[in-house]
């Protein structure tokens, strides 16, 4: 029962924001797609126990993904999500395979090197994605064919929040159903959970794709309601932001990636508003005390996990 | 003969990432401790040379070893302050708290010494160029190998002829085991956690001049250390040298026989020596 | 330790402590101010340096600057930012953009939002053709190179190599130097594009020997690869060789010169400012902006700076105090400055900056590097893709 009511106040916390802070929504649907973002992060860290540092790999498939399309005459949003979650999913297949045999830090590394090589090709193929300029030229018809995205953002705010309510649906029912189950046998003691009839390698790998997916929507409504695509979207950066922002709100709890991404983009977007020279101190202390303070994350503070251990 | 030049440069540059990343193998090795902070004492020992010759004059010589010291003592500091309270923590807490200390160091670095890139004007007797073998090299460069040359030797005997690396060994191979035979294992993370950062403070040093030094220093060169330890297997100093060699000399090579490959080689033969060997070159696996 | 603490925080509380109100014109500033880079530093000192001379009450209202960091080529952050300021901080104008991605994304903002904008750095040609109310203060890296290739063709270099970092502005460079040096009689002796990552420069520079050309066009703006491809050309001796380097100016802007020793006198380099230019107004910048700097020198970023303001004060003068987006735009195309950089123009058709190019040579001059000027090109045009 508590369960639901979290679920709930999980989808519905986003609401309430649009009410109490109209000024912000573009804010907040940015907040949403890197909460979804670190939802399908947690997938993968959380659930499955792969550690990765190349998650901005499968966000930046989907937003250049959905930017061609817009560019070269589909600018249908909704259907660009579903193709640019495909693609990203596709790509999960090889990561997903190269990596399920490989102990913690080569799954780091390889995850990792595998999202600059993209992020080089992103660079070097600029006839096609614009390079370091960025994608232009991005035309997103109407949502539904009737809402067209507002300078204020509340189109692109009820885009991304219906996006966000979908994925963390499907993650969530992910990590309830048995398949959901095995990942977390696997995370547990890859031997046993092989050793009673897991197949490990095809659960990771489908677990990829899964998280893959979800990560390549995410990248996509950033790029539709931004409009023009970036390389920061592949960048390392964000595979480790996003990777602070899922250890920063609790890992394994599929919550703790909208409350890192509001609380840590929110002190973010405050302190660079105070000092926009030297808030990386201040977040780096945030970061450090957390550590100290609540090493499972603001979610271990709030719901310690019953029976679970932190990886 | 261009091909012993590209070999020289290749040692030259795999040396400075051996020296930095040395101490992070070790670390990793015997904590299990993720420490992505690893470029900020790299970083100390950056801007001490920097501040050291530009603001108070000392000769370059002597800043090395002061730099050395300097970010030894960071080290010290820092491991028994904060980073020893975390050993037993989770990866994931440990990449929390390292990453919150790679934005602190970056911001104060801002703040104490100024954004943008630091100048450092060597002695005239290390700039220039010298021949060897019929091959052209500058002679900062073979400075810097014959330097890390030198402090990789003391380094193999630390570890196999005395008695503290000894322990060191046990302790990697088996923590557990070695706390059961009495030895000292937080005493010996501390030591080795301040030889790695003073290490990495002496790469600082150098790699001014190679790599170059701005408040974004550790984080912007993280990749590589990990790289140099991840590929070369954590916990060992010869692993991590294999690995800087083959990716200095490699990644040296190809820019100069095919540099329209960019960093596509570094990369991809990152992903492939990961795949090929999961523990690293010269790693066990556990 | 204890007192820089301090002091962050006093800052933190100043830079709150700007408390605008309604009839104030307000300038949303979008630049990198956090980390390495410090393009945000000298744009903000250089309207400073601007107030300082022209004051900061312009038609009976002061000018507020709100700053916003944005550190990375990020457009969505850029966007957010462009947004808030347009819609809560009700911003009369926007400006900054160190890159291109950034200004884009503020662009579509402006358009929408008709909210004029004044592009400050972002030198990618062919920008301001989809948004209209915006103008660009600075230059385009085309604009800067091309004349560089028609003097090396002129002075007798008739064999080049380029080397050029692997992104789009280095592509950019690549491209308008080759066309126009190819065009003047010239033969390339080859081109290497260097990954952004690059930090040796050993085996470009042994393949620079190899190839046994007469001449080197540079463009690598990332200071520490500036700094490390001049030492490591340096280093190989190349200079003595008889082999010239010739760069886009960028990579010789003050915090690399600063790097760099005497045996780097005399690179030649082609850029739109000099903080060495010989004019009353460059003077009166130059003074003005090390005493708002901590006596720092003004880069182009700052002069680029400079004159979006000069750009903004003209346009608010002729409106009586208002801002409208479609007048502005008018009186920003049909506009002529005298800048601190020389004579500035605007062409009407593209609403793209026309103005000189000069050739420096770096020498020593009052103990310190410095870019002196020699030869100019009148009202350059940007002639990269349109």
């Amino acid at each position: 029962m508590t369960r639901r009511l979290a679920a709930a106040a999980c989808i519905l916390a986003p609401l309430c924001y649009a009410i109490a802070l109209p000024d912000y929504l573009v804010f907040g649907s940015q907040i949403l797609v890197m909460a979804l973002l670190a939802i399908s992060l947690d997938l993968l860290v959380g659930y499955a126990g792969i550690a990765t540092l190349g998650h901005a790999a499968f966000f930046g498939a989907g937003a250049y993904v959905a930017g061609l399309l817009s560019v070269h005459g589909w600018g249908e949003p909704l259907t660009g999500v579903l193709v640019a979650a495909c693609a990203a999913g596709a790509l999960g297949i090889p990561i997903g395979l190269l990596t399920a045999r490989s102990g913690t830090l080569a799954r780091l590394m390889i995850t990792l090197g595998i999202a600059v090589l993209l992020y080089e090709t992103a660079n070097r193929a600029a006839g096609i994605t614009g390079g370091a300029d960025g994608l232009q030229g991005m035309e997103v018809w109407p949502l539904l064919g009737v809402f067209d995205f507002d300078l204020a953002g509340k189109i692109g705010f009820a885009y991304a929040w219906c996006t966000f309510v979908l994925g963390f649906i499907l993650a969530r029912f992910v990590v309830k159903s048995p398949f959901g189950l095995s990942l977390e046998a696997i995370r547990d003691n890859p031997l046993r959970a092989a050793g009673i009839g897991i197949p490990v390698k095809g659960r990771l790998t489908a677990a990829f794709v899964i998280s893959a997916a979800i990560a390549g929507a995410a990248g996509a409504v950033l790029a539709q309601t931004t409009q023009v695509v970036a390389l920061n979207v592949l960048s390392v950066q964000l595979s480790a932001d996003v990777l602070v922002i899922l250890i920063f709100g609790g890992i394994g709890r599929i919550y703790g990636g909208l409350i890192g991404a509001a609380l840590y983009m929110g002190a973010h977007h405050w302190m660079s508003g105070l000092s926009p020279v030297y808030w990386q101190f201040w977040l780096g202390l945030v970061l450090i005390a957390c550590a100290f303070l609540a090493p499972s994350g603001i979610m271990g503070l709030m719901a310690p996990r019953a029976g679970g251990r932190d990886t | 003969m261009q091909f012993i030049g590209v070999l020289l440069d290749g040692i030259a540059y795999a040396s400075l990432l051996f020296i930095i990343s040395a101490g992070l193998s070790i670390t990793m090795g015997l904590m299990q401790f993720a420490n992505l902070a690893h470029g900020a004492f790299a970083m100390v020992g950056g801007y001490a040379c920097v501040y050291g010759m530009n603001a108070l004059g000392i000769p370059y010589l002597a800043m090395l070893p002061l730099a050395f010291l300097i970010a030894g003592v960071f080290g010290l500091v820092l491991e028994l302050a904060l980073y020893r309270r975390l050993y037993e923590a989770s990866h994931l807490t440990q990449v929390l708290f390292t990453v919150g200390v790679l934005n602190v160091s970056a911001a104060s670095a801002v703040f104490l010494f100024g954004a943008g890139s630091q100048p450092i004007h060597l002695p005239p007797y290390l700039q220039g160029q010298i021949s060897f073998l019929d091959a052209n090299i500058s002679t900062f460069r073979l400075f810097t190998v014959v330097l890390v040359v030198a402090m990789a030797v003391v380094l193999a005997s630390i570890v196999q002829l005395t008695r503290f690396g000894a322990q060191l060994r046990c302790a990697v191979d088996n923590r557990r085991a070695a706390i059961g035979m009495g030895i000292n294992v937080d005493r010996l993370m501390t030591i080795a956690f301040t030889f790695g950062s003073a290490l990495a403070g002496l790469g600082g040093a150098l790699g001014v001049q190679l790599l170059g030094l701005d408040p974004s220093f550790a984080f912007k060169y993280l990749v590589y250390f990990l790289l140099v330890v991840v590929v070369g297997g954590a916990g060992s100093f010869v692993g991590p040298l294999l690995a800087a060699l083959i990716v200095g000399i490699l990644d040296t090579a190809s820019r100069y026989y095919a540099p329209e490959t960019g960093s596509f080689t570094l990369y991809l033969l990152m992903v492939a020596l990961l795949v090929m060997f999961p523990n690293g070159l010269y790693g066990r696996a556990r | 330790m204890q007192a820089s603490f301090r002091t962050v925080v006093c800052l933190a509380a100043v830079l709150t402590a700007v408390a605008a109100r309604a009839d104030d014109l307000k300038i949303g500033l979008i630049a990198p101010f956090s980390g390495s880079e410090t393009a945000g530093l000298e744009m903000d000192n250089g309207i400073k340096a601007f107030f300082k001379l022209h004051g900061d009450v312009v038609a009976g209202r002061k000018v507020i600057v709100i700053s916003r960091d944005a550190p990375t080529p990020a457009p969505d952050v850029a966007r957010r930012l462009a947004q808030e300021l347009v819609t809560r901080d009700k911003v009369d104008v926007l400006a900054g953009h160190l890159f291109t991605p950034t200004a884009i994304a503020a662009g579509q903002v402006s358009t929408q939002s008709k909210t004029p904008m004044l592009i400050m750095n972002a030198a990618t040609s062919g920008i301001l053709a989809k948004f209209p109310y915006t103008a660009r203060a600075s230059f385009t890296v085309a604009q800067t190179t091309a004349p560089l290739a028609r003097w090396v063709a002129k002075n007798g270099m008739k064999r080049v190599f380029t080397i050029v970092a692997d992104y789009a502005p280095g592509i950019d460079s690549e491209n308008a130097f080759q066309r126009e040096f190819v065009e003047a009689g010239g033969t390339m002796t080859g081109s290497i594009r260097v990954p952004l990552d690059t930090i040796d420069f050993a085996s470009y520079i042994r393949r620079i020997q190899d190839s046994e050309t007469g001449g080197v066009f540079a463009f690598l703006p990332a200071p520490d690869q500036a700094k490390n491809f001049i030492k490591a050309f340096r280093d190989a001796g190349l200079d003595k060789k008889g082999v010239k380097l010739v760069v886009e100016g960028g990579m010789l802007q003050p915090q690399i010169t600063a790097t760099l020793d005497d045996d780097a006198i005399g690179i030649i380099s082609s850029q739109h400012y000099s903080e060495d230019h010989q004019s009353q107004e460059n003077m009166a910048f130059v003074e003005a902006y090390k005493s708002v700097s901590g006596n720092r020198i003004p880069t182009y970023i700052s002069v680029g700076a400079f004159d979006a303001m000069n750009m903004l004060y003209k346009a608010v003068e002729a409106q009586a105090g208002k801002l409208d987006p479609v007048k502005s735009v008018e009186i920003w195309r049909n506009m002529k400055l005298e800048s601190p950089r020389g004579p500035v123009s605007f062409d009407p058709q593209t609403r793209d900056i026309v103005q000189n190019i000069y050739i420096r040579r770096l020498e020593r001059k009052n103990g310190i590097l410095t870019n002196v000027e020699f030869e100019t090109y009148d009202a350059v045009k940007d002639n990269g893709k349109q």
